[in-house]
Parts: C-alpha cells; structure tokens; sequence
C-alpha cells in the first residue's frame, strides 16, 4: 500500500465520523420521554395513535377553519364531550403542563414548535 | 431497457420492503439486523475500496495540467490549475471537493451550419450538482437528531435555517424541495440530452432511482403519511447505541425509507458513488506537477539493475556495431599492422 501516512489517518478520520452517534455522547436509548396524561380527563379530541403523528396538523386546521373559515370554536369527542377548538383554552386545559406534556417528546426529537412565539403558556397566562 | 431495469430493481425493493413490514419478524429485520449488515458493509466496503486503490503505485505525476505550468520566472504560473507545490495541491483539492471546480469549467460543443463548431460554456450541471449535494449533507446532518440524544447544537441550528420559512406544519424544509428538484435535473438530463443518453447504463440511472426513492418515502414520512417519530427515535437511538427494540407502532413507509437507505449503504462501496472517496484519491488532481524540479524514481525499480548509459552499452558491443555497419560514436582502436603480428609470432 503506498501513501500510508496520509491514507491510514485518512480512513481512521472517515470511520470516526461515520460512527460519531455510536461513541460520541449518544446516551441511554432506554431514557423514553413520558408526557405526563391528564388525570381528570381519558379521552382526547380523536384518537392517540392519531394524536401522536397529526396533533400538528390538527393544531393547523382548528386555526385555518376558525380563523379564515369562520369556523366553531366548539368540537366534539367521539363520546360526545364538548371541547374548545383552541390551543391554548382547550389543549392546555387538560394538558396543563408545557414542560411535562409538549417539551418531553418536542426536545426528545429535536423539535421546536413556533406555538409559543405568539400563543402564551398556561403559567405566564396566570 | 437502461432506463426500465434499474426502475424496475428500485420499485421490486420498495415491495420487498412493504411485504416484509407486514411479515411476523420482518419488522425487526427491516429496521434491525438489515440496518447494521448494510453499515457493517458500507465501512468495511470503503475501506476495503480505499485500500485496493493505494495498492496501484502511482510513481510518476500526472495531474491534469489545467492552466500554465511553473516556468521561467517571468512566465505567469497558474497556481490552482497546474499545482507545483503543496499550498497549491491542497487549494485545488478544496475547491474540487467542496465546490466542484472541475464541473465548472464544464463546456458544451454544438454544431451549426457551416459547419460550424462552437464551444460555450455550461454551467447547469455544476449549479444542479452543486445543490444535490449540500443538500444530501444537510438533510443526512438533520437526520442525526434520531441518532443522538443529547441532540448537537448545530442539528438544531441547520433545521432551523432549513425551515426558515415556516410553511405548514411538520415544518416544511427547503432542502428537500432543493434535493428533488436537483435530482430531476440530473435525471433529465440523462434522458433528453441524446448525447448524454447515448453513454448512460443502468448503473447511472439505479442511483438516481434509488435516492429518489429514499426522498420520496422520507418526504412521504413527514408531511403526507406521518409516523410517530418517538418511536422511530426509540429504534434509531437504539441502533446507535447497540439496544435496538422496536415497541411502538411504525408505518410501513418508515420500514421503505429505511430498506432504501439500507440498499443504498450496501450498493455505495460498489458502484460510481465511491467517487465520495475517490475523488481524494484522484491522482490527477492530488499531485504536483513538479517533474522539471524533482526527479521521481520508480519505486519498484529493481535495485540489481543498475542504470546503462549509451556510452557503456556502445563499449559492450562496440565490435559487434561496427561489423554489422552501424555508426559508432567511439571508433574501434587502431588494429595493430599484420607485419607486427607475424614479428610477434615469430
């Protein structure tokens, strides 16, 4: 093999940073984040599974219908409870803890939602 | 034909990866044992390419000579492109590498009536290649806030400059609309230049193909289908971290997304896209071109042949030149004179 000098340290550099998530802090896969569930309250605006991957969506058309549309501000469950169609008197009504329910899968996953540039949080409402 | 194989393999393994989602145990292979076989061969397959390479000795220079080479001091050497020193030899690498200077001088010939040839210059390749690739960096860099937790600041940083404008929610990001759309340049322009068409194989196209796929089923992911990513962070933090499990309910497009992703780890080593490490490795770029300052020995020469200069080899066979006529630099000594010898005899 020629150009050892350069080449070894080179390959060495590539494997490095290859595999940077597998040495480089890459912490404990078992640390799951557990947004704290409302304790008064057992179902949602629609289902979990859906509530999981489409909250944002359903945040975006609750905004587009009511704001643009002339929408209602009133929703109902599948059971039949009534619901405010808002982020914050109707969503942080139940999930009344920021820090607890939105922020532990939102930092988990690296995502910064832009809610909170405008809408307030339940504590700095109080 | 060169075109419809290389579709057909990259949709055949979009269906291999739907049907085995559903299949008990497929899951755990698709996102599991696949994931560190195809990693496992992509490191060791680049190694092994790199170390296959550095074997061919390359004993004398041939970089490509792109502008005036070192000469008399008052002949204008053009450092970058004909590269006599190291300094100059690194400032080519760079710009080649991080700006593909070499696609920039990319020309076009066209011919018109006369006929009449023209040469212009092209920039589209460059420009389009240029964006495909900062944008595969971005996007694969973004993809590390599923590999790590802590998440890096700069991860953030660059999803926030990604998703500047706020469009939609998930967050739409600029690189992936930049990334298609850069693909589709180089697709097309496969298919509707006829002279470019005419020296593309199924090898230029399955690339293509397959890192469209990936784009697409991760655009599908984000914004159509949607998954829980908590989950898929549970799976890809474990991968990284040798405690994979899969508990939560993932969408088949995630087990697409990541069996693409796993071809195209397994298929890089081998094919064109090793260009990543060959392009450092390219001994017509990395050299310098000093063969007029330093004398560059074979380093292979066998050291028991020692060098044979004309003048020894016309002493060797002196005799032998002149009786078969050829001209000698040096002639035969004067032969001594017939009486002397017969005196000598006697």
């Amino acid at each position: 093999m020629y150009g050892k000098g350069r080449i070894i340290p080179a390959l060495i550099l590539f494997l490095g940073l290859m595999t940077t998530p597998m040495w480089y802090k890459s912490g404990d896969a078992g640390k799951m984040p557990k947004p704290e569930k409302p304790k008064d309250y057992t179902e949602c605006v629609a289902p979990t599974a859906y509530m999981r991957t489409s909250h944002m969506v359903l945040l975006n058309e609750w905004r587009d219908d009511i704001l643009r549309e002339g929408g209602s501000r009133v929703g109902k469950t599948a059971n039949g409870t009534e619901y405010v169609r808002s982020l914050q008197n109707g969503c942080m009504k139940c999930h009344n803890d920021k820090k607890k329910f939105c922020d532990a899968c939102h930092n988990y996953t690296s995502v910064k939602p832009y809610c909170w540039d405008c809408h307030l949080q339940p504590k700095e409402a109080m | 034909m060169r075109i419809m194989s290389p579709l057909i393999a990259v949709l055949a393994l979009v269906l291999v990866a739907l049907v085995t989602a559903q299949v008990p145990g497929g899951q755990a292979l698709l996102g599991i044992i696949l994931p560190y076989l195809a990693f496992a061969l992509f490191l060791g397959g680049v190694v092994y390419r790199v170390q296959h390479w550095a074997k061919s000795p390359v004993p004398f220079r041939i970089p490509t000579t792109c502008g005036q080479a070192n000469s008399l001091p008052w002949i204008k050497q053009n450092k970058l492109d004909c590269p006599s020193t190291k300094a100059g030899v690194i400032g080519r690498m760079l710009l080649e590498v991080l700006l593909f200077r070499s696609l920039f001088r990319n020309t076009k010939a066209e011919i018109y009536e006369g006929p009449k040839l023209v040469y212009g210059s092209s920039k589209f390749l460059w420009l389009f290649a240029l964006l495909f690739h900062y944008c595969f960096l971005v996007i694969i860099l973004r993809h590390l806030r599923l590999f790590m937790d802590p998440i890096p600041g700069f991860v953030a940083a660059l999803e926030f400059g990604d998703g500047f404008f706020q469009i939609g929610l998930p967050v739409f990001y600029q690189t992936d609309a930049i990334f298609l759309g850069a693909l589709a340049f180089l697709f097309l322009r496969r298919v509707l230049l006829t002279n470019i068409r005419y020296i593309s194989l199924p090898a230029d196209y399955f690339p293509l193909f397959l890192i469209s796929g990936i784009a697409i089923t991760g655009i599908l992911m984000r914004y159509f289908l949607r998954v829980d990513v908590v989950a898929i962070k549970q799976l890809t933090h474990g991968l990284a971290t040798f405690s994979p499990a899969i508990t939560g309910q993932i969408g088949s497009i995630f087990f697409v997304h990541i069996f693409l992703v796993c071809a195209l780890l397994i298929y890089l080593p081998f094919s064109k896209l090793m260009h990543m490490a060959g392009v450092f490795m390219s001994p017509t770029r990395n050299m310098m071109n000093n063969s007029r300052m330093v004398r560059h020995i074979n380093p292979w020469n066998d050291p028991k042949i020692k060098p044979h200069s004309y003048a020894s080899y016309e002493d060797e066979f002196r005799e032998f030149m002149v009786g078969a006529d050829i001209p000698v630099e040096k002639e035969l000594p004067a032969q001594p004179a017939e009486e002397e010898v017969a005196k000598a005899v006697e």
